[in-house]
């Protein structure tokens, strides 16, 4: 696998996508230490990857602990563990719309970026293909793009409430708001870095259209469209979390909010990681896709 | 022979000028060549000298700002499946594997007139004539470069193609496995009487594989500069070629054009 190429090729796509999206590109990459410093070391690398992390993670509850300890309402590590045990040895408890186990407000998040994000999908990545392949098409919406881009998916809520008149698609048009441009940006992109060889290909071939459609362009911005995707399903969890403290009802983000209005810290602390846990095997997911569909580029 | 055959293909003169960013670039001017049914003709020059141009014009990827290109009694108004290329980087399409990436090419020349049997065996055949049949599941990554470059060769020549058209096919290859492929190609282009015109920027290439060189001036405006016709019997044979003294005269005229009529020009010396 052409790893560096295809390094540069998402960091330089990463530079033209939302401000939001780029702290979680930030952290996509965990490579493992180079080489030169487990000669350094004594230890094993394995045994490396394992302390290290396990350090990390020992610094973060000790300061927690000496906070917990300075502030009387700041729960200890200890009591959020056996909080978090208790929630979630019934996660799917339902007693009334306003009071469900953890695991019904997980999934109702997913549920929301799952539909928000296959709406962005299904229009942004054909319109990405359109403004990549005609010039004329790409100054026509770049302006917009541009000006819409930096725009925060939160401050479209009213817009969607005013359209929508509901809470739950209003948060769902902000979550295809902030997933479109990504796809949008990337998916161009793609087509535009298309080999010029393999066009020239296409020509001498001959081929039809459709033929150019299916096994040349596809394939070759497949990788540039799932940065696209996965960037976005990034922004999307973010985003989420915001929409649905504004709009309330059922979802991870209500659920923080409503804690917080209980002033229940131990659950806020827990939806924090809970949240984040989500974030990362999401990104997991789709980094695990990306790689299944990114060929190496011809080479001799 | 008609006169037809003999003006395979009919260059006029052809212009070439490139709109870029930093203005006109005047590339190519009154180029004037004919290449007869069945010739094997080299374009031989220093880089930059347009020869990739000049076989771009007769692919059709490129048109010429002025003058007349004839293949076949036909104006070239485009590329064409009549006029394949082979590529210098061989452009493969690493999603497909070498049975698929010549597929792509037969299909569209023959799916019309052909089932789909046939076409398969045609891709066969093709990977067979470069003696590739084992690796036609293999993507272009799992190969060599001199086997990639046998596919694109092979993907070439199974559209049964008019003209052969070849930029630089072996410049990337080590010495030994160019050698090779320059044998193979020989016996390829014996049997099939293909028509064949090849970029290259090695002498020992051109003299050994050509019915005639053409030398290039350098550019910018470069043009042809002299034609040498190789006039050695075929089929040819490497290792005898190398003690008969016809061939090191032809050697000797093209590298005296190369570096002492036209000496190499500094700044493009990369």
């Amino acid at each position: 696998m052409d790893t560096a190429a295809n390094e540069n090729r998402q960091a330089a796509t990463m530079n033209s996508v939302t401000a939001e999206a780029v702290p979680e590109a930030a952290v996509v990459t965990p490579r493992p230490a180079p080489k030169m410093s487990s000669r350094r070391s004594s230890m094993p690398s394995w045994l490396m990857k394992i302390i290290a992390p396990l350090l990390g993670l020992a610094f973060l509850v000790l300061i927690w602990q000496i906070i917990a300890m300075s502030n009387s309402q700041f729960p200890t590590p200890l009591l959020t563990l056996q909080e978090a045990l208790k929630l979630f040895a019934d996660p799917f408890y339902r007693t009334s719309p306003n009071d469900q186990g953890i695991g019904w407000n997980i999934l109702a998040s997913l549920q929301r970026v799952a539909v928000g994000f296959g709406l962005a999908a299904l229009i942004g990545i054909p319109l990405g293909f359109m403004i990549g392949r005609f010039k004329f098409l790409s100054s026509m919406f770049g302006p917009i793009i541009s000006l819409l881009k930096p725009v925060s998916p939160l401050a479209w809520l009213p817009i969607g409430l005013l359209v929508f008149k509901s809470a739950n698609p209003a948060a769902i048009w902000s979550i295809f708001i902030c997933s479109i441009w990504p796809m949008i940006i990337n998916t161009a992109v793609g087509v535009q870095r298309v080999p010029q060889d393999y066009m020239n290909v296409a020509r001498v071939l001959n081929l039809s259209e459709w033929k150019i459609i299916t096994k040349i362009l596809l394939p070759s911005v497949l990788p540039y469209m799932l940065t696209g995707v996965r960037l976005a399903i990034g922004t999307a969890w973010l985003v989420i979390v915001a929409a649905e403290m504004l709009t309330g009802g059922v979802g991870i983000g209500f659920w923080v909010w409503d804690e917080w209005n209980n002033l229940n810290v131990p659950h806020i602390i827990i939806a924090i990681v809970v949240i984040g846990v989500v974030g990362l095997l999401l990104e997991q997911l789709l980094v695990a896709l990306a790689k299944a569909f990114t060929y190496e580029q011809v080479s001799n | 022979m008609e006169p037809r055959d003999a003006k395979f293909i009919d260059i006029h003169q052809a212009e070439m000028v490139f709109n870029t960013s930093k203005g006109q670039f005047h590339a190519l001017r009154d180029i004037n060549l004919t290449v007869r049914k069945g010739e094997f003709v080299t374009l031989i020059g220093h880089s930059g000298c347009g020869k990739s141009t000049l076989l771009n014009l007769i692919a059709g990827l490129l048109l010429p700002s002025d003058g007349v290109l004839i293949c076949a009694n036909r104006e070239i108004a485009g590329p064409s499946p009549e006029r394949a290329v082979v590529f210098q980087n061989h452009s493969l399409l690493p999603w497909l594997t070498c049975h698929e990436n010549i597929h792509l090419g037969v299909e569209r020349v023959f799916s019309a007139t052909e089932n789909k049997s046939a076409l398969k065996e045609r891709t066969k055949a093709a990977l067979a004539m470069v003696g590739l049949t084992a690796a036609g599941q293999k993507r272009p990554h799992e190969i060599s470069g001199g086997m990639k470059q046998r596919v694109g060769i092979a993907r070439a020549l199974a559209m049964e193609p008019k003209v052969l058209l070849m930029d630089e096919p072996f410049g990337a290859l080590d010495a030994l496995t160019r050698a090779h492929l320059q044998d193979e190609l020989l016996k390829i282009v014996a049997k099939t009487e293909s028509t064949v015109v090849m970029v290259t920027h090695d002498v020992d290439e051109a003299v050994l594989l050509s019915d005639r060189i053409v030398m290039m001036t350098n550019g910018p405006a470069a043009t042809i500069g002299d034609i040498v016709q190789v006039r050695l019997a075929r089929p040819r044979e490497r290792v005898a070629l190398a003690q008969d003294p016809l061939y090191a005269e032809y050697r000797t005229s093209v590298l005296e054009f190369l570096y002492r009529k036209q000496a190499h020009p500094v700044a493009q010396a990369a």
